[in-house]
């Protein structure tokens, strides 16, 4: 084992010793290929964290909700169909849910307007959340301005500010009382927004989502299944820019492979000649440049990894800001829980590394198993 | 001391940070357990359905309650008018 570990140290350092003669060009290689590897990190590890943290918040979400559609948009909803909805066997509870989005020309913002049911609000008293106070510089006790459907000024005091912590789900949200919910967007105590409803046994939803639909053919039904569903595909990395990034970082590293394996430079050529004149077998070249691809691999791909943790949950992902923000003029601040998987990290590495390395020993091997006469004299 | 030993330190110290990451997420994950729990008791107490990601579109900030008449629907590859729209995947729900 001793003259093994020993061999495998003088080839080491001998790879070692070749790439710093070429210390400008293995540098540029360490560096692109860790860039490479920090992007599709970054991109794995904030999807999953995302993915997550949604599935794990969204669970208390309602188990179904149910909406009016009239000429394919969604309309408000009677509330003569929570009394019908109700009387289904298995129905636990029906809520009719006033929400909707009020647009602010002060700062070009839209912030989605909310009654909650569960936490009653005085009139004139609104609650909002961290990323309306940072965007309009509003805290406790000042007051807020909305123009009313209309026309009129509405004037309510902020009574309370959603912890920072909830910004994910909390940032643009106004919640205020049913009384001015009213008196801001018009419209009939007669109707809401939709119905949310809660069901005792989950076995049964689809059954009740079917006579919903069969009683009000008007209507369309989501489950909280598909809610979580939704956001467990968000970020696909078949959908939108996403294929683009994945599909641009993949490109980058074949052309680094790629470059590689077509072939040595003459230099490289003139090396492996030397070292197999003066008494190499065609394995050490091998060997030699197997730990020169490792090198290369491993250092950039921890690098890029150990970059990319502390860029999404450390720095809060500021390279993907830009692309997340959008021309959205309010943006959630928050910081991710680092939920990562093991799993993601080693498919990464198995991706990037093992590839390299193999792209690294072929031309070599071609190399090294041609005279070293004729590899020294061309 | 020979390069090879200074290179076996620098892949050590680079596997102990990563090692460093993965411990600093066991603990992170369950410091931040209250702050999860407190989402969670909003998204239930005030029956919120999406996260607050995009605000610039109704139908990127209402993911799930997109309805069939968005951007969405010409294609999920389409060129969207608001950049978010690019990004995510039309709601499940519409994909049944």
């Amino acid at each position: 084992m001793e003259p093994w570990i020993e061999r495998q140290k003088n080839i080491l350092d001998f790879t070692l010793s070749s790439l710093l003669r070429r210390k400008g060009k293995n540098l540029a290689l360490i560096f692109v290929y860790a860039f490479i590897v920090f992007m599709l990190g970054s991109v794995l590890f904030f999807t999953h964290a995302l993915k997550r943290e949604a599935s794990i918040i969204l669970q208390e979400a309602p188990e179904m909700i149910v909406q009016r559609t009239s000429a394919g948009r969604h309309n408000p909803i009677p509330l003569q169909y929570m009394e019908a909805i109700r009387k289904i066997r298995g129905v636990q509870s029906v809520r009719g849910r006033l929400w909707g989005y009020y647009y602010d020309p002060v700062t070009g913002a839209n912030y989605t307007v909310m009654v909650s049911q569960n936490l009653k609000l005085e009139p004139d008293k609104i609650v909002i959340g961290e990323g309306i106070s940072r965007t309009r510089l509003i805290f406790p006790g000042d007051s807020m301005e909305f123009r009313s459907q209309d026309g009129t000024l509405l004037s309510l005091q902020v009574h309370q500010i959603f912890p920072a912590a909830s910004e994910l789900v909390s940032s643009d949200l106004i919640l205020l009382s049913e009384e001015d919910f009213f008196r801001l967007f018009g419209g009939s105590k007669e109707l809401a927004t939709d119905l949310a409803l809660g069901v005792r046994n989950p076995k049964e939803l689809s059954t009740i989502a079917l006579k919903i639909a069969e009683m009000f053919p008007d209507t369309r039904i989501i489950l909280r299944e598909e809610i979580l569903r939704t956001y467990d595909s968000i970020f696909d990395w078949r959908g939108g820019m996403m294929i683009f990034i994945l599909a641009g970082a993949l490109f980058a590293f074949i052309i680094l492979a790629w470059d590689r394996a077509s072939g040595l430079s003459q230099e490289e050529k003139r090396e492996i000649g030397i070292l197999k004149a003066i008494g190499w077998e065609t394995s050490d070249v091998l060997l030699l440049k197997f730990w020169e691809g490792l090198v290369i691999s491993l250092s950039a791909f921890l690098a890029g990894i150990i970059f990319a943790y502390g860029h999404v949950f450390f720095a809060k992902s500021p390279f993907f800001e830009p692309v997340l923000k959008g021309w959205s003029v309010l943006y959630p601040d928050f910081r991710l829980t680092p939920f990562i998987d093991p799993a993601q990290i080693a498919t990464l590495l198995f991706l990037t590394v093992v590839p390299y390395t193999v792209a690294t020993i072929v031309p070599s091997w071609r190399a090294a198993t041609i005279d070293p006469d004729s590899v020294m004299r061309t | 001391m020979r390069k090879a030993k200074k290179f076996f330190f620098f892949i050590i110290f680079q596997a102990a940070v990563l090692l460093f990451f993965f411990v600093h997420s066991h603990y992170q994950i369950k410091g931040d357990y209250p702050s999860i729990q407190q989402k969670k008791l909003l998204v239930r107490d005030l029956d919120l359905t999406d996260l607050c990601l995009f605000t610039e579109a109704s139908y990127t900030r209402h993911l799930t309650q997109a309805d069939r008449h968005t951007p969405f629907q010409d294609s999920p590859m389409a060129l969207e008018h608001f950049p978010s729209g690019s990004i995510v995947s039309p709601p499940g729900g519409l994909k049944r």
